[in-house]
């Protein structure tokens, strides 16, 4: 306390600078004192490492410290913050107004006792980021127009590859940032296993069945899928959906930049699809690839690119369209849905074209005239390409910049029509037979099977692959192997493995022999 | 009259609310207290005389140091050349409202670049007295119908670092009982208080804190100068998205005046450096990084602590960028606190409750944090946060105008009778009675 008098009287005396010469005497004193009390603390702190004078001003003004407030570790070149030591300085201070909070001086610095993040105020914190993102991309994503549903029309049916473009239709879906809803139409009548995957989207469903069953040839599938379209169109129509209505074909593959591309369309819109056709033979491929370049002289609208969609002209306008080349494949594609041949695409895909819902509702209020009244459309009338729903086919938005950009892209790979696959994929009842499966030269005691019901049967030659059939099915593909004309390849298709099969995983077809096995690639 | 106008509000109305209902609002309009008066004009509201001072108070500090211009007080020279070509401006001083005097008081800067008001006091007194000699308008009212702009740290307390008479043994033991001078600044000003001379006039000032001695009543808070072109150069798109939850770069610590802290900031940079260092939502540190304006505009909270005072020019910058601001500083004034309503834009926390500003931030319920972000997108919002040259409507020196304006009409005891005075002349340390 004495410091803070002395302190005290010091400062009174600074205000009046000019009268310092009439304490002169005890002025020198007092300065001549605090001279040798600073040496001396100057001396200790070189001994030390650090400023004593603080610490002894700390420990004998410090007043206790409230619980929750935490000291850091002492450092010797900084010594401990105070809690709160304002009162002498302030005082001190002519302070005009006496209500004032906020008190001038040193403060403390306030640390709390466990000054690290914690996780629930984290995740509270990313949740609040990922909501003004949202807010930031529904105000200004997509050149700040704002978001429009995206009405994806897609008919399917239950086959062994559905699983397989369905689950990649849906995830694609699932990516898209704007709201979804999801046509589903299936040929032969709504069913289960359609039904359990389309329920894993967390999209809007709306699962429409179809009564025709999917025909086995490209041609007439290509007929059904028009027709399946044009019936979820109606249910556009009907429950007066509001958005962009796109053909998403289960088996195509869409980009991002595809949806962010058709919030941009007016009325109708087109894009450039890629076209993949494919066929299992590679010979095939190189062999049509030939005959490409035989006729790379052809006309200009042909181009040589698989690539179909909009045409346009220098001042972005369009002009025409690019369809596929298919004289290449001529006499050579794919006729069955089993074919080994290259599949080849409509002259006009519906998924290189998204429209307007609003085209398809009723009134007729703010409807361009250049399309045709949708709930007139007769759909015996054979409707090719959706230009069929417009009355001016030159009206057509081309979007992606005109046509450069592609989008997304056609394909089309199909099982055979026999194939089999358990239904869902999941296998009910269990594999019957279980046998090892191993590489190595040595034999060994084959394992225990985990469930009861396994017969074993163990084949001791090293080289042998291993199988795990049903029993059921064992005599199935005998009899299928003896009968089955076309030799396309070798039906088995053996794994090796080189860790133990377990029971009910592996199903690959195998011949009983051991001969084919050497054959085989 | 109001028929119409109930009617045009009841159409703006409906009009709102049918594009709120679309739910992809982008801006709000901005109201505070004395009403919607962002966008007010204030030509024809007002006159103000400028006065024609000798270039030694003006244009000639300016000459000698053109680095006045882009520092954070040029909102004086600034103002001065709006007010020289604004409508408002009148040449006949018997019918203004308002009289200006072009002073640069803060126009005297070190090598580093920090401004000394060292002789700023005697300069304005200096110059008082020649405006209170040549023209018969600041004795009719003793200044109450005058203003000036005085943008530095406290004000119109104008404080000096060193006391002239201290003697070399006086400033040691100063220096080794308190730390160092410099810390003394805060309390020195408050000891001098507003320069008596000014006590009657309107201040135009960026320092506001409530209860300060340093802020009169009836001042207009304005904000820090920011240079406007500078900012707009290092824009962003809109769609790029906010990742950063809270940024701030800046120092903690004043090393240099304040070694052992706790008199910088009044030790809240401090707090917020120790507690939330180890944070990965708190991007803060001392480094000068080049996409400083950039980050701004990828974060959500922007913190806008006190330093050596109260205010700082992040609040202009996180109101540009969209980025909110977080504002701790106990009891301050917020720059044109009766247009803009502050509690619905930023966020304040008392210094106190720093080792709580996670907790705080993250519990702010996310549609709170969406309006304020809605309403700090509003151009009139950025607008009145700015210095542009040429002044642009609703920027800040039509704010200023319009908060001159709702000043009037002055009060009757504005105008004093023939002989009587209120200043006292002599008052103040002796160091500003000198001439300058």
């Amino acid at each position: 306390m004495k410091l803070s008098a002395l302190h005290q009287s010091y400062l009174n005396r600074r205000r009046s600078p000019l009268d310092s010469s009439v304490d002169a005497p005890s002025k020198s004193f007092l300065a001549v004192f605090w001279l040798v009390l600073h040496c001396l603390c100057c001396l200790i702190s070189l001994l030390l490492g650090f400023r004593f004078s603080r610490l002894v001003f700390f420990f004998l003004v410090s007043t206790p410290s409230s619980s929750n407030l935490y000291s850091p570790p002492f450092r010797p070149d900084l010594p401990p913050p105070r809690i709160d030591l304002t009162p002498s300085n302030a005082t001190t201070a002519e302070v005009k107004t006496s209500s004032s909070r906020v008190v001038v001086g040193r403060h403390g610095i306030l640390i709390r006792p466990w000054p690290h993040p914690d996780p629930v105020e984290v995740m509270k914190a990313h949740r609040i980021i990922e909501r003004v993102q949202r807010e930031q991309k529904a105000v200004f994503g997509a050149g700040g127009k704002g978001s429009r549903t995206v009405i994806a029309v897609t008919p399917t049916y239950v086959r062994t590859f559905q699983a397989l473009h369905l689950n990649g239709v849906m995830h694609s879906l699932m990516l898209v940032p704007y709201d979804v809803v999801w046509i589903v139409v299936e040929a032969g009548g709504v069913s289960n296993e359609t039904a359990s995957i389309v329920a894993k989207s967390g999209v809007r469903v709306i699962h429409v069945g179809f009564d025709q069953r999917m025909p086995n040839t490209w041609e007439d599938r290509g007929k059904v899928e028009v027709l399946m379209r044009l019936r979820a169109l109606r249910v556009v129509k009907e429950e007066k959906l509001d958005g962009v209505v796109m053909f998403a074909d289960d088996s195509n593959m869409h980009s991002m930049e595809f949806f962010d591309e058709i919030q941009n369309v007016k009325w109708f819109g087109a894009v450039s699809v890629g076209i993949l056709a494919h066929s299992g033979n590679a010979e095939e491929m190189v062999m049509s690839m030939d005959k490409r370049r035989e006729m790379v002289d052809e006309v200009e609208e042909r181009s040589s690119l698989p690539v179909q969609g909009p045409a346009c002209n220098a001042t972005d306008k369009l002009i025409g369209w690019h369809v596929f080349n298919t004289l290449p494949y001529a006499g050579k594609s794919a006729v069955y849905i089993d074919d080994v041949a290259a599949v080849l695409p409509q002259k006009l895909e519906w998924c290189g074209f998204v429209l307007n819902s609003r085209i398809l509702w009723d009134e007729a209020e703010s409807k361009p005239e250049w399309v045709k009244e949708f709930g007139l459309l007769n759909e015996n009338e054979g409707v090719e390409s959706p230009l069929s729903l417009l009355n001016d086919p030159s009206m057509v938005e081309p979007l992606g910049s005109c046509g450069r950009q592609v989008l997304l892209w056609w394909l089309r790979v199909e099982a055979r029509a026999d194939s089999k696959f358990p239904p869902g994929w999941v296998i009910d009842p269990p594999l019957e037979i279980t046998v090892a499966a191993k590489r190595t030269p040595w034999p060994d005691v084959p394992p225990e099977p985990p469930t009861k019901k396994k017969d074993q049967m163990s084949l001791s030659q090293g080289n042998n692959n291993v199988v795990v059939i049903p029993k059921q099915q064992q005599q199935q593909q005998q009899q299928q192997q003896q009968r089955s004309s076309k030799v396309r390849k070798p039906k088995r298709r053996s794994k090796r493995n080189k860790h133990e099969a377990k029971p009910t995983d592996t199903t690959t077809q195998v011949s009983s022999s051991t001969k084919h096995h050497q054959e085989r690639n | 009259m109001t028929n119409r106008s109930s009617l045009s509000a009841i159409l703006l109305f409906l009009f709102f609310s049918a594009s709120s209902a679309q739910h992809n609002v982008r801006t709000e309009r901005i109201s505070g207290s004395a009403g919607d008066v962002l966008e007010d004009n204030p030509v024809g509201k007002l006159k103000v005389y400028v006065y024609e001072l000798p270039s030694k108070y003006n244009k000639k500090l300016l000459q000698k140091d053109p680095r006045c211009l882009t520092h954070m007080f040029a909102a004086e020279i600034f103002m001065h050349r709006f007010l020289l070509s604004s409508p408002v401006r009148t040449l006949n001083p018997d019918e203004a409202d308002w009289f200006y005097a072009p002073i640069y008081p803060t126009c005297d800067l070190t090598p580093t670049g920090l401004p000394l008001p060292f002789k700023s006091p005697r300069m304005m007194r200096s110059a008082i007295q020649l405006i209170s000699s040549n023209w018969p308008y600041w004795n009719k009212t003793e200044g109450a119908d005058h203003f000036f702009v005085v943008p530095h740290d406290f004000g119109a307390c104008f404080h000096y670092q060193v006391d002239l008479h201290m003697s070399l043994l006086d400033k040691i033991v100063e220096y080794s009982l308190s730390g160092d001078l410099y810390v003394k600044q805060e309390e020195k000003a408050i000891e001098r208080g507003i320069l008596p001379l000014l006590q009657r006039a309107t201040l135009v000032q960026t320092f506001g804190q409530r209860n300060h001695v340093c802020l009169d009543q009836g001042s207009i808070t304005i904000p820090p100068f920011a240079p406007p072109q500078k900012m707009h150069a290092h824009l962003i798109p809109p769609d790029v998205p906010r990742s950063i939850f809270v940024y701030f770069r800046g120092l903690f610590y004043d090393v240099n005046n304040d070694p052992e802290g706790g008199y910088y900031a009044r030790g809240a940079r401090a707090a917020v450096w120790e507690n939330f260092k180890n944070n990965p939502l708190f991007d803060i540190s001392t480094d000068h990084p080049t996409t400083y304006y950039e980050d701004m505009q990828r974060s959500i909270f922007c913190l806008c602590p006190l330093g050596w005072a109260p205010w700082s020019p992040r609040l202009v910058e996180a109101v540009v960028f969209g980025c909110i601001p977080v504002i701790i500083a106990d009891d301050i004034v917020l720059p044109f606190a009766d247009a803009i309503p502050w509690e619905e834009i930023g966020v304040f926390v008392a210094e106190k409750d720093v080792p709580e500003l996670d907790t705080i931030l993250t519990s702010i319920p996310t549609e709170v944090i969406l309006r304020k972000q809605r309403l700090l997108a509003n151009p009139s919002m950025k607008q009145a946060m700015l210095f542009p040259q040429p002044a642009q409507p609703g920027d800040a020196f039509h704010q200023i105008l319009n908060g001159l304006a709702r000043k009037l009409p002055h009060d009757a005891s504005v105008y004093l009778k023939a002989g009587e005075k209120v200043l006292n002349w002599t008052a103040g340390p002796v160091g500003d009675l000198k001439p300058w």
